[in-house]
Order: structure tokens, then sequence, then C-alpha cells
């Protein structure tokens, strides 16, 4: 792995890799080389099975993380391409040509994290979300225990326990 | 043979590019909800059908009925907290969820795993295999009309599901697999009771055999239809049985192995006709692997050692930053885990890469124009989907 990435750093700008285990590699890549090292990638050096497609939001740094993760089987090689966007506008490039399942990652990507994907066949269709109005639910500003506060009403007569507060009395009873 | 051919004549024309342009004003369409609530649709999703006599021209999956938010959920959640959530992602086999959870955060904290643990690990994941093939195997040849084998299989799947309340005190969601270890060792006598359960199984298993797999009926509703192209495997993220019915052996256990599978003797079924009777196939001749390799298991398993490693404060236990990705091979395919940790005590993102999400959704609507309504239902089976794992 560590000769692949070698010989496709100069060419893709690719930043520093991180070998997470033998197997598995992460490296940053920037837009606009993304398409054309994933075609490389799929067509020349093996990586054909997209494993997923997701989102990390950074909210403290202003940034999305898009991580891409490509297998090549028979070399038994995980390939997780990094990609970093604005996160007051995120726009990703489509590439659902390239792995047809792709379109419906992104668009989950679009409902859960607003991150746009032009020309994703059916993106902006409601996934799994119905009549979701708020801003998208997976990221980090979301607070979701203010959502259901405010959206469900308490039922009376429940006793709740704060799970932390539980944990720590039953694991340290003397304090 | 069956040769009865419907009168199309009055269909409406098919468009230059292949297609029918679906207008339902001219009531030549109609548009059917197969699910959410369907005896032929696995769990709680439904496919939007557009059929034009019995002929079904487009498919959309829909789900959502089940999203609980779970990846969610986990960010607001101590490493240790989340491990009680992460077997509700998959009812009918949870324990993928708990050991690709704990391996990802075992490695992001630089924890060793004892090997005993390794070993209960393995035997819970087949376990689990077993289980979920059983429920396959029953929900195909009950959504065929042979819904005995349903019943017959069921019942072997409850016998494991006592073995998994001896083993770890639950039947469904077990909670046994924690970052670390595993809860505890085998209780005595465990090997021999679960030997009674695998000679029942076979016995079950011999009878689907001569009462399914000859079956006219199952034969001539299974051969050839659903095929899916193995040119398809790669672009749509096809994995697991159901590749391996059209002849890829893709196996994580095989390909990248894990645990304790490289000390396990053990060949990959495979099939080459990718229609749903191949389908059907491998999966029961995986079956007889799974049975096989829970016997080596408990063969080959250490009788002492320890099963569980100490961990630090779970209350305050936080993990540096940094990012893995864990895989094994479900029932359906591959099965992975992506954890992100930012060095503080709860993780910053996990995401689910449940084997359904591609099979269930791109998949699934490019095979459904041109199938016939009536084997709808026998497609979406053999693809052996759960919805959970799609919306988390």
């Amino acid at each position: 792995m560590r000769e692949l990435i070698e010989h496709l750093t100069p060419r893709y700008s690719l930043g520093a890799p991180v070998f997470q285990r033998p197997g598995l590699t992460f490296v940053d890549v920037k837009r606009d080389k993304l398409r054309a090292l994933l075609l490389d990638l799929r067509d020349k050096h093996g990586f054909t099975h997209l494993v997923l497609l997701t989102a990390v939001d950074w909210l403290e740094e202003g940034r999305f993380q898009l991580t891409y993760l490509l297998n090549n089987r028979a070399a038994d090689q995980t390939l997780g391409l990094r990609l970093y966007l604005d996160r007051a506008n995120p726009m990703g490039d489509t590439i659902h040509d390239i792995w047809p399942t792709a379109a419906t990652y992104q668009r989950e990507l679009r409902e859960m994290f607003g991150i746009a994907f032009p020309g994703s066949p059916r993106v902006d269709e409601e996934f799994i979300l119905e009549g979701w109005t708020d801003m998208p639910p997976y990221r980090r500003d979301f607070d979701t225990l203010a959502y259901s506060q405010q959206t469900f009403v308490e039922r009376g007569g429940r006793e709740t326990h704060e799970p932390r507060a539980t944990m720590k009395h039953k694991l340290y009873p003397e304090g | 043979m069956f040769s009865f051919q419907p009168d199309r004549s009055q269909y409406p024309d098919i468009g230059p590019d292949g297609k029918f342009e679906i207008d339902l004003e001219t009531g030549k369409f109609l548009k059917l909800w197969q699910g959410p609530n369907h005896p032929g649709i696995t769990g709680n999703m439904s496919v939007e059908l557009t059929v034009n006599g019995d002929e079904v021209v487009e498919g959309k999956t829909h789900v959502g009925y089940l999203h609980r938010g779970f990846e969610k959920l986990m960010e607001r959640r101590t490493f240790i907290q989340v491990f009680p959530i992460v077997c509700r992602v998959c009812v009918p086999e949870p324990d993928f969820n708990e050991y690709c959870y704990a391996a990802a955060v075992e490695e992001l904290a630089g924890i060793e795993t004892p090997e005993k643990a390794k070993w209960i690990r393995a035997l819970i994941l087949e376990m689990g295999r077993f289980n979920s093939y059983m429920m396959s195997i029953g929900g195909i040849g009950g959504a065929l009309g042979n819904g005995i084998v349903g019943q017959w299989l069921t019942y072997v799947r409850d016998l494991m599901l006592d073995r998994f309340e001896e083993l770890t005190g639950a039947r469904i969601y077990h909670m046994f697999i924690l970052p670390g270890g595993v809860r505890a060792g085998l209780p005595e006598g465990f090997e021999g009771r679960m030997e009674e359960v695998l000679a029942t199984a076979e016995r079950y298993l011999d009878d689907t055999e001569k009462l399914l797999f000859t079956n006219a009926v199952f034969k001539k509703r299974t051969k050839g239809v659903g095929y899916i192209d193995p040119a398809l495997f790669e672009s749509y993220g096809v994995t697991g049985p159901n590749a391996r019915a059209g002849g890829v052996a893709k196996d994580v256990r095989k390909d990248s192995p894990y645990l304790v599978y490289d000390q396990l003797d053990f060949d990959v079924p495979v099939e080459h006709d990718s229609d749903i009777w191949a389908r059907a196939t491998v999966r029961y001749r995986d079956l007889r692997v799974t049975i096989d390799l829970l016997r080596q298991i408990l063969a080959k398993m250490p009788k002492t050692g320890e099963v569980m490693t100490s961990l630090p404060n779970v209350l305050h236990w936080k993990i540096p930053r940094g990012e893995t990705y864990i895989k094994g091979e479900s029932s359906r395919g591959e099965y992975g885990y992506y954890l992100v940790t930012d060095g503080s005590g709860y993780p910053r993102r996990v995401n689910v890469r449940g084997p359904s999400y591609t099979h269930a959704m791109a998949l699934l609507e490019h095979l459904i124009p041109g199938t016939n309504i009536a084997d709808v239902a026998a497609l979406m089976v053999s693809l052996h989907t759960y919805p959970p794992e799609i919306e988390r």
C-alpha cells in the first residue's frame, strides 16, 4: 500500500497517509482530484468495491469530512479517502455514474447532513425522514435532547435515571 | 411445462429508450404498495410498484419506518454506554454490531483481546449466522408457499435461542461482546447441549432439502427468476451470499480473516446461476458450513484462559483522535463499523455499513423492472435484507 500511495501522491496531491493497520489506510484528497483518483483506483488498481460513503461533522473546525472507503478484495486492502468540505456551503460531487449505489449514500448525506450533490439521482427526495423541516439532524449542532423535549410530551409517573449518574452509583457505590 | 402467455395486445407502447412513459392518467398503469405491512416483505420497509398489467415497470424502495437515529444517539453516549445500543441496529443478527463496535474501540484505544474471548466471539457470531440463515430459508419457503419449512426452521432457531439464553442470559439482544472481550466463559456442559441442537438442526435440514429443494413449484418459481448479472456486483456493492450465488467467492472470513477464522477449516459454497434458486442454495449450503464451524470452534477452543481484559475507568474513558473501519462477514454480506474518535469521551461519528443498504435500495430498484408482480416477494426475500440496518 505504501508504494501505491507514493505512486499516487505527486499525481493527485494527496495528503500525508495514515496507516491505521495492515490493510487499512486513510489519506486526504482534494475535491478537484477526487473523481480522477476514484476512476484510477477503480480501473487500474483494483479498488472496485465502494464500501461506504459517509460524512463526519467537524463543527469546531468548520468543515465536513467525506469518507470514501474503497476495497481491493484481491489484495485485501481498504483505502479511505478523506475529502474536506466547507461547512457553511457544503457541496460534493456526485459519483453515482462510477458506482450507482453511491446515489443512495448521497441521498442520505443530503438529508442527514445537508450536503448537496448536484446531479445525483433522486437526491432531493425524502429518504428516511418524512416532512422534516428542522436542520439536518446528523449535524453536530442539532440537539437531539432539546428536540425531543420540544416535540414529545413527558409522560407522568415515570422515573428517569440519568445514565451517567446511575452508572457511577452502580460501579462505584462508595463514591 | 407451463406455457400460458398473457394477452398484452392492449399494453401501452414502449418508448424509443426501451422504457414505458409512465402516465397514471392513461389508466394503463397502477400504483401498488408492497409493504410496509405485507407477508412478502422482509421487515419494516415497502416497495412502491408501478405495474402495467401483471408486469412491474418501476419499483422504489421506501424505508424510514424504523428509524431511531442510532448513529446520532451514539454520539451522545460514552464509549461504554454505546455498547448496549449497537445490537439494536439489526434484530435477527445483532452480534455483528457488538463485535464490530467492540473491535473498533479496541483498535483505537489500543486494547488487546484475550485469545479465548476471540473464540467465544467467533462462536457467538456463528450462532447468530445459524439463526439468521434459519429465518432466511424459512422465509423464502414461506414466501413461495412452503410455510411448513418456515415453521420447522423457526423451531430450530428457537432451540439455538435457548443456547444463546444459556450463554448470554438473553435470547435476542445478547449484549455479550463488549470492548475488551466477552462477558463470560461457556457454562458447564454447553458443548453437549449445543451438539443436541446441531443434530436436531441437521435432521430438519434434511427434511427441508427433500421438501423445498426438490419441489417442482419451488424450482419453477425460482430458477431463472431474479437474475443478477455478476458484472453488477462491484458497481452495486453486492457482497455475501448474493455474490456467492453468482460465482464470486466473496467472503470476509476468507478474504480478510478476523478473530480465529484463519484457524478453522472451511470452504465457501459458491453457485453460478445468480438467480433466486442459486441464492437459496448458497444459503442452505452455507448453513451446513456454519453447523460444521460451530462444532470446530467448540472442539478447538482453549479450555482455560481469561475472557476479558481490564478496561480503564469507563466513566472517564477518553480515546485519542483517530478513525478505523472494522468488518465481518454476516449472513447477508459485509457488515462494518466506521468509527471516528476525537480525543473526547464520546465517539465523534459511528457509521454502520449494513449489507442491506446496497442490496435493498439501488440493487433492488434496478432488478424490479420487468418482473411479474407475483415474483417481487420472492426476489426481495432472496436478497435477504434487514431494513433496520438501512435506516439505523
